[in-house]
């Protein structure tokens, strides 16, 4: 089986973000970039069905060269060829998966992985409508999966529980931590990943359908009162969110 | 542009989520500035409250294997009904079934999408989505371009105008659903509030110091109806539940009432918390983080603090 997994290139969550001078994106200065938290997730999927079942995989990634530093900490995990979409242009939720639902058809996967959101943009679409664009079937939010023939099992996290969603081959599955543990590259990973080629490919051109109109910071808030620092302090704390802020 | 717009209606076991309401009443809004006109699909079986909607008819597809969700079937229903009756516009709640759904229809309807809104505002006869970014440490203003557009709106954010009204309910027998992709099970965790929907929350963090202190959360979270969350570094420590964990890599969440205990406020966690309205910190530092967005702090050991707390709250809720 041939399985691929998409991967994207985000700022470190630790990063402080400030605005670029376009006032439209975000000022890259001192930020650090890394894999997408929820795709490791995802490349762990693949890989451990590919152990299980045999087969090869492929990690995909869309953006610019810089994006090669993560499809190298995916094949330093396992992963064995790596593609890289070359484009550096805006492009909104719905031309990303057109050009990752091109290269998957190209490549004739059947089953592939996505984290449920990448932390930059934090759209949690891609994988969806990726696969409403291949005509597979999609289970976002997975929290558990399994695979039988073409039957595939997973359980999804939904508000106050989860569901049991049951579908079949073809299949795109999106990553939510708790579906697995993420393993580290080894040492020997990491340097087969760096002997292996990257392919560039240009991605089909696609039209965006919304564009970014302004980027700000939210409001800053002002730090509030200390109301004390023992429990003597309390009945105040109360008085405040019943008769201040109204809350309780 | 006609300006008519559908607002989707969850239900999950029949009943009609609050979301649906908040984003009822959103579309209404919009609708009124722009003289357009709102209509509501909902999906399932025997559904309740439809009628208090505050928008004039609602479409209600039934069928008994339409009680819970099917991503394949309900993205068919919406489309089909969405581009057979002229709509432009479609608006979704963005919970689990919200961002699931709406980026489905967006591709079969071929519209442009903004998912998790937290405003909506006409500029020059457009709806302009605002939604945040990078988990909330930035906010972007979006236009969506194509001719049709779908919104999915942050839950808790806007507000709902349940109206006694009286909507028309137009009843469509759905025939063999495309069930390719269903639920076949829900798995409810055992009568918990979950963080995404509650108005107020508790999360405890690192300062709990084990997971047998969350007692304390748990019981803070009891007399107030509130959700028990946890920071990245609880939930990492194998202390909670990923399904607890507010942040970057967890939920984003505004409630009415956040209170961190033992919790220093690092940026992926203010990022996923920092919309709350109002915000409580117990911890022992008085440099932490979490005190420089708190509306109301106590710096003192949290051990002594909360169960007087729960006291506290507990006199006055009697």
């Amino acid at each position: 089986m041939k399985i691929a997994v998409c991967v994207s290139h985000v700022p470190d969550t630790a990063a402080k973000i400030n605005i670029g001078s376009d006032g439209k994106s975000i000022d890259q200065n001192g930020v650090t970039f890394v894999v997408n938290p929820y795709d490791e997730f995802a490349i762990e999927e693949a890989l451990k069905t590919k152990e299980k079942f045999g087969g090869e995989t492929v990690a995909i990634s869309l953006g610019g060269d810089a994006n090669k530093e993560t499809l190298r900490k995916a094949l330093a995990m396992g992963i064995d060829n790596a593609v890289l979409l070359k484009d550096e242009g805006y492009r909104d939720s719905g031309s990303v998966a057109k050009a990752l639902a091109d290269e998957i058809r190209q490549q004739g996967t059947e089953l592939v992985f996505f984290g449920k959101q990448s932390v930059d943009f934090d759209n949690s679409v891609i994988g969806q409508m990726t696969s409403e664009l291949l005509g597979y079937n999609c289970v976002s939010v997975a929290v558990s999966f399994s695979l039988e023939g073409t039957s595939v099992k997973c359980e999804r996290e939904i508000e106050g529980g989860k569901e049991v969603v049951e579908t079949t081959l073809p299949a795109v599955i999106t990553a939510q931590k708790g579906l697995n543990e993420p393993r580290y590259a080894s040492l020997k990973g990491i340097m087969a990943a760096k002997k292996k080629e990257i392919a560039e490919k240009s991605p089909s051109p696609a039209a965006n359908y919304a564009e970014i109109v302004g980027m700000k910071k939210p409001a800053s808030k002002q730090a509030g009162k200390i109301v004390g620092t023992d429990s003597s302090a309390v009945p105040e704390l109360v008085r405040l969110l019943r008769e201040e802020a109204k809350v309780i | 542009m006609a300006n008519k717009y559908l607002v989707f209606i969850e239900q999950r076991n029949g009943a009609v989520k609050k979301s649906s309401y908040e984003a009822a009443s959103a579309a209404a809004e919009l609708a009124s500035k722009v003289s357009g006109t709102v209509e509501g699909i909902a999906i399932g079986n025997d559904i309740e409250g439809l009628q208090k909607f505050g928008i004039s008819k609602i479409h209600h597809f039934k069928n008994a294997d339409l009680l819970n969700y099917s991503p394949s079937a309900y993205t068919e229903i919406i489309s089909k009904f969405f581009n057979e009756n002229g709509f432009d516009s479609l608006f979704f709640g963005a919970t689990a079934m919200g961002k699931d759904l709406a980026p489905r229809t967006a591709v079969h309807i071929d519209a442009g999408l903004a998912i998790d809104c937290v405003a909506l505002n006409i500029a020059e006869n457009e709806i302009i989505a605002t939604r945040p970014v990078f988990a909330g440490k930035a906010l972007i203003d979006l236009k969506i371009t194509s001719p049709k557009k779908v919104f999915a709106l942050r839950p808790n954010v806007f507000n709902a105008n349940a109206s006694s009204g009286s909507a028309e309910i137009s009843l469509h027998e759905v025939q063999s659903p495309n069930l390719k992709v269903k639920v076949t099970e829900l798995k409810k965790s055992e009568g918990k509030l979950d963080v995404a929907e509650a108005d107020i929350i508790v999360s405890g963090g690192r300062g709990m110091k084990g997971p047998e202190h969350f007692k304390l959360v748990e019981e803070l979270a009891d007399v107030l109806g509130a959700a028990c969350g946890a920071s990245r570094a609880a939930v990492d420590a194998g202390w909670r539940p990923h399904g607890e964990q507010v942040g970057q890599t967890g939920k984003t969440v505004s409630p009415n009432l956040y209170v961190a205990l033992g919790i220093s406020g690092a940026i992926q966690h203010l990022a996923g918390m920092r919309s709350s309205k109002y915000i409580v910190a117990v911890n022992k530092d008085k440099d932490a983080p979490i005190f420089q967005i708190a509306d109301y702090g106590i710096v003192g050991d949290l051990f002594e603090v909360v169960p007087a707390m729960i006291n506290e709250i507990k006199k006055i809720k009697s």
